[in-house]
């Protein structure tokens, strides 16, 4: 399967193997290997795979508007835009989810 | 990614919730989207490079954000006060420019040759018009002139980037909930005005708008429409503090009030945290350069310094706070070098909602992707940000360096004065001179020899005024800023400025 491709602030990438939808919040140091249900993020408009599901293990799902962000780099933080079945990880280890730590609204 | 995104993930969120106006006949985020995807195809049919808004805040400068991102051409609001010379000056920069104008305007504007549409017009054809397929790509999604109270107006290049970091970095999306209400009163051509209409949708909370300010108005509209959070210029501030006359604000559903965009006099802030006991107080502390805010003062930290006995963390209560996510500070001293904590230098910033781009002068920042802010502050040891003032404002008074707003800070705190400005007029002897004009408050008296004793007891010799004027009012522009060129002006030519 293709490459993860590189993250930017803004990027939009998907899962292979359920609907789950991400946008890059930040990219962090870019030593992450973003997969969900097992198999690299593609981007958006990457053609679509069939019948494909989430590897056993990695099924556990996403949840939609929260961030996630990996142990191995807290500089990274991704926000689902879409939810799916596949569990969001750096390789195999799951992410995180991040503390929702919002700004008051100043503007 | 181009901000339309920041529209398109509220309504998939929050479709059926309104966006913006009243509960009973507000627009909803869904119809927003529509609106927006419709005023795309309007603007593309016209064959326009870039849309400029000429009229009051409301659902119209909305539509027309996000309908120019959908378009792929970026978007300016415009200072509606300006005279015609100028806005045509602004307005010629302009590639193939189609403006949108509310009717007020519309008389003036007609005389100028560019393609015109008046902001109803636009939100018909917007309604009864197909959406655009899929939105245009582009870089630049804003382009907003500066104010130019220290030179001419420049226009600042806020590109998708920019403004979605900003939004994504310091947004949660649809956090708000169904209750919230946030009333705008900043124009659209404040870099405020925009960022406003972005977060706020990201958010998924609803807007209502004061396009002309007046406190009266504003205290009622927080009433009726239960507004949440609200965000004022400092003048705007001290108007309605004024307006109450100490009385309690009784507006039990202000949760957080922001203010930002000048500095805030410390007994102005006193009597609005004593005006508005529950409401959280917010300073908000940002550039057009940089998207808007890049530090924040929540209302933790003011209940912090005002309950202190720390002096450092009730000092606190004078800064613009700590920088946001994504955002880095450094003061740097003239040699370029970084200033240890609680050292004044310049301030420099970073991250990726800075834009640091001008039209036609290309990008400010250094190889390293810092912007020179062109302030001058100093950092506490845990990273609370103080603003002494724009650097261009700085007094050089016998080779030293004086900050106007320490000395404006103490002349406020004497009981008969009530407005204070203090500037450097040049000087044969010093390079420059110190003159403060100051506008008492309503009644009292005071004499200039007196006022200057009292402001050496608490400061340097070298940092009293030389000259004192009373004036009966201060020269602001519409933002709150103050008009120090106007103020030296006036001194050197030996009278009051005219403020009407």
């Amino acid at each position: 399967m293709s490459d993860v491709p590189a993250l930017r602030t803004g990027s939009r990438l998907r899962s292979q193997v359920c609907t789950t939808e991400v946008i890059v919040v930040r990219p962090g140091a870019g030593s992450v290997s973003l997969t969900c249900g097992g198999q690299p993020l593609v981007e958006l408009t990457a053609p679509k795979a069939e019948g494909v599901s989430p590897a056993a293990g990695l099924d556990g799902g996403s949840l939609l508007g929260k961030r996630y962000t990996a142990d191995s780099d807290e500089t990274l933080e991704i926000l689902v835009t879409k939810a799916g079945d596949g569990t969001l990880a750096d390789g195999a280890t799951p992410l995180v989810l991040k503390d929702a730590k919002p700004l008051p609204a100043s503007d | 990614m181009g901000i339309e995104v920041l529209l398109d993930l509220a309504a998939s969120m929050c479709g059926d919730r309104i966006a913006i106006g009243s509960r009973q006949d507000g627009v909803t985020f869904d119809r927003l989207n529509e609106l927006s995807s419709g005023g795309a195809t309007v603007i593309q049919d016209s064959g326009a490079k870039h849309v400029a808004f000429v009229g009051l805040n409301g659902p119209a400068l909305s539509v027309a954000v996000f309908a120019s991102a959908k378009a792929g051409v970026p978007v300016t609001p415009l200072n509606y006060r300006l005279s015609d010379e100028q806005l045509t000056e602004l307005i010629d920069t302009l590639e193939r420019p189609l403006i949108l104008s509310d009717a007020a305007f519309l008389p003036r504007i007609d005389a100028w040759g560019h393609q015109v549409l008046a902001t109803e017009e636009f939100l018909a054809k917007a309604a009864s018009t197909p959406g655009v397929g899929v939105p245009q790509e582009a870089d630049v999604a804003v382009v907003l002139f500066t104010s130019g109270t220290t030179s001419k107006p420049k226009g600042v290049v806020l590109r998708h980037d920019n403004l979605t970091s900003y939004s994504l970095q310091t947004v949660e999306m649809a956090g708000a909930d169904e209750t919230e209400c946030a009333l705008i009163s900043v124009p659209p051509y404040h870099v405020a005005g925009v960022a406003t209409v972005l977060t706020n949708t990201y958010a998924g909370r609803r807007v209502v708008h004061l396009p002309e300010f007046d406190p009266q108005r504003w205290l009622e509209v927080v009433r009726t429409e239960g507004v949440t959070s609200a965000m004022v210029v400092p003048t705007m501030l001290a108007r309605i503090v004024d307006h109450l006359g100490g009385e309690r604000a009784d507006v039990p559903s202000l949760r957080s009030l922001a203010y930002g965009g000048a500095r805030l006099p410390r007994p102005v802030l006193e009597k609005a945290l004593a005006a508005f006991p529950d409401t959280g107080f917010i300073n908000a502390y940002g550039l057009t350069e940089t998207s808007s805010t890049i530090a924040v003062l929540g209302p933790d930290d003011h209940r912090a310094a005002v309950d202190s006995t720390d002096e450092q963390v009730r000092a606190r209560l004078g800064s613009a706070g700590r920088a946001v996510p994504g955002i880095e500070f450094a003061i740097r001293g003239d040699d370029g070098h970084v200033r240890p904590a609680n050292e004044p230098g310049d301030l420099w910033v970073r991250g990726a909602q800075v834009s640091g781009e001008y039209v036609g002068l290309g990008s400010m920042l250094d190889p390293e992707g810092w912007f020179p802010t062109r302030d001058r502050g100093w950092l506490d040891d845990e990273g609370y940000l103080f603003i002494e003032g724009r650097t261009d404002d700085t007094i050089i008074r016998g080779g030293e360096n004086v900050a106007p707003a320490e000395i404006e800070d103490v002349l406020v705190r004497h009981p008969a004065i009530k407005e204070a400005a203090v500037v450097g007029v040049p000087d044969d002897e010093w390079g420059e001179r110190i003159a403060a004009a100051v506008v008492l408050e309503s009644g009292a008296k005071a004499d200039a020899g007196e006022i200057r004793e009292w402001t050496r007891g608490q400061l340097r010799g070298s940092k009293t005024p030389d000259t004192i004027v009373f004036w009966p009012e201060l020269p602001y522009n519409q933002l709150g800023k103050l008009l120090r060129r106007d103020i030296v002006s006036a001194l050197l030519a030996g009278v009051a400025p005219d403020v009407s």
